[in-house]
């Protein structure tokens, strides 16, 4: 090999080089800032944890203690009625997509609504429940802040219940016709006990995804310093009870919101996490 | 083969099968009003914020999207201030976001060791995972400090003194504006820009790669004369798919810009997007016309998004089909 021959070999490779280190440095990046963000979460929120957090429920401007009992008790009122709503009309729909009208202009046309619905700004949903709900009820509620939360989870149980089903070989659809069975029945027998690992899992993903959703509570359930089961009353969600109390003066309040912080993402992540167990149980 | 086939085709027309064909079409209708409950929904959004936007509209006109005005007690509004910092926020998110997302694409297509793929990739969905509130704390509490005390003196100083570009980085100290809310919202929608990076770059025909290896080419080479041209609109579709997600993001961008109405060219000062000024100001908006102004911006957002969002499907199917054509 002549030596210009071999400069130009090694020019190239530490070029390449460089651009791998690039590559490796930006993956670096990533996950330094996800433990960064999971260090700050855990160790400010650890030290504000106590027992007063689930017993006691937020405390008013400048008043000393308080808990997030109604807040967390709250969020999870409202994120599972919304969830029940949100799968309820999704999977049926998603059932109707995929089964009985694949491939036709408005079955194209529900799911580009549906993906323009699931990338939209979450904060539409609030101000969107606020004119069709709150305004006509006349005050906030709980159940607003659920029918908001609905209508952010809905595209994703539509989409994630949409990819389950097509995953179901078309052979078992036609070994169930085969046998006699009607379409009915061939879907709800058969395609959907097939693919129910990959629908749950879809409930997971929005489940998670409306848990930590504060916008869509800001105009709709508005928030409550008592505790209350009463979902026909304004009803305390934990992430917009952080926004409220990490943006107010007083330190128990960042107190609370470190540990609420806490608390939504250990919610958020754990959900993450079963979601992966259960798609990769079924794998 | 040909019995069977006429053996179906006879089932098909017996009697038995009648009430079959009435509860196919019952759960056909059934299922079918869910999905058109999903249209209805989109429509119904749409109309709402239309409508809600329309007293606003007339009272202002177009001027309504280029004026800066605004002051709820003299009933002024002018949109100019959020527009301009969604797209501040949303392009300095970009900047950050798009190569790293590139990067991470790369790294757990071309280098990642087998063992090492799935933890990265699971960092990474986790990063997409936690509630956008939690990045606002956290951005809040731990970030803007560190960044007003140490970045933003340190870019003031290596770039304040530029013509044309050093006034966007002028400012006051403070750690909240347009630059670390946009910072913030990159690290959000990496996430997202990689994952659709990731997917795209995988769709390469292998053969393709190898090819280019066996000729000798490096890793460098391979990846900006191979996977790069023949990904390209792919890569773009996910990039625009970012855009979308960032524009429209609210509770951390609303906890780090600063939250006020300030038409800035430096990304030091405080400002403010879209979905910000509706968080901030709707369930304390003074009045009907401060309400249909907010529900007006909510219609701004919406319709950016939507056109956003279209461009990335339509170039994401594009490179799918040449994908399949190939």
């Amino acid at each position: 090999m002549i030596p210009s021959e071999r400069g130009l070999l090694l020019r190239r490779r530490l070029l390449s080089g460089v651009d791998m280190l690039m590559s490796v440095l930006a993956t670096v990046f990533a996950v330094l800032f996800l433990g960064w963000l999971l260090w700050g979460v855990v160790t400010r929120g650890v030290s504000a944890l106590n027992l007063a957090l689930f017993t006691e429920s937020t405390p008013g401007a400048g008043i000393d203690g308080g808990g997030l009992a109604n807040a967390i008790v709250g969020s999870f009122l409202m994120t599972g009625a919304g969830i029940v709503l949100a799968a309820l009309i999704g999977i049926l729909a998603a059932v109707w997509l995929v089964e009985m009208a694949p491939g036709g202009a408005l079955a194209r046309a529900i799911r580009f609504f549906n993906d323009v619905l699931l990338a939209g700004p979450s904060i539409i949903a609030g101000v969107f429940v606020y004119g069709v709900l709150v305004r006509p009820m006349g005050h906030f509620s709980g159940w607003a802040g659920a029918a908001a939360l609905a209508v952010v989870a809905l595209p994703v149980v539509v989409s994630t219940a949409c990819a389950a089903l097509e995953l179901v070989p078309g052979s078992l659809r036609e070994a169930s016709a085969a046998l006699g069975a009607p379409r009915w029945r061939t879907t709800l027998q058969v395609v959907l006990r097939a693919s129910r690992s990959g629908i749950l899992t879809g409930l997971l993903l929005a489940t998670a995804r409306i848990f930590g959703e504060a916008a869509p509570l800001l105009f709709t359930s508005l928030g409550n310093n008592f505790f209350t089961w009463n979902m026909n009353q304004p009803v305390a969600g934990l992430p917009q009870v952080l926004y409220l109390f990490a943006t107010g003066p007083y330190d128990n309040w960042h107190q609370l919101a470190w540990a609420g912080a806490l608390v939504s993402t250990a919610v958020v992540l754990g959900l993450l996490v079963i979601a992966r167990l259960v798609s990769r149980h079924h794998d | 083969m040909a019995r069977v086939l006429t053996g179906t085709a006879e089932l098909a027309s017996t009697p038995a099968s009648a009430p079959a064909e009435v509860g196919d079409r019952l759960f056909g209708l059934g299922t079918g009003g869910f999905a058109l409950l999903v249209l209805g929904l989109m429509l119904a959004i749409l109309a709402f914020l239309f409508a809600g936007a329309l007293p606003a509209l007339r009272q202002f006109g177009w001027h309504f999207f280029v004026s800066s005005e605004w002051n709820p007690v003299s009933g002024e509004f002018g949109a100019a201030s959020s527009i301009l910092g969604t797209l501040a926020t949303s392009l300095v998110a970009l900047v950050v976001a798009v190569p790293v997302s590139f990067g991470v694409a790369v790294f757990l297509n071309v280098l990642c060791p087998h063992w090492l793929r799935r933890p990265v990739g699971v960092a990474v969905e986790l990063l997409a995972g936690i509630p956008s509130v939690i990045y606002g704390i956290w951005g809040l509490f731990v970030f803007a400090p560190l960044f007003a005390d140490r970045i933003q003196p340190a870019l003031t100083d290596w770039f304040g003194g530029l013509p044309l570009v050093g006034g966007l980085f002028d400012g006051p100290p403070i750690g909240l504006g347009w630059g670390v809310a946009g910072f913030v919202l990159g690290v959000m929608v990496i996430p997202f820009i990689a994952a659709v990076m990731r997917d795209v770059l995988a769709t390469v025909p292998r053969h393709l790669i190898e090819s280019a290896y066996a000729l000798g080419a490096t890793h460098r080479e391979v990846i900006w004369n191979v996977l790069v041209p023949s990904t390209r609109r792919g890569l773009a579709g996910g990039i625009i798919l970012g855009l979308g997600r960032a524009l429209g993001e609210t509770m951390a961008v609303t906890f780090l810009v600063g939250n006020a109405h300030n038409v800035t060219f430096s990304l030091f000062e405080p400002g403010n997007t879209i979905a910000s000024t509706i968080a901030n100001e709707f369930s304390e908006a003074s009045g009907d016309l401060h309400v249909s102004v907010l529900i007006a911006l909510g219609f701004t957002l919406f319709a950016i998004t939507i056109v956003v969002l279209s461009v990335a499907n339509a170039m994401l199917r594009r490179s799918a089909r040449k994908e399949a054509a190939a």
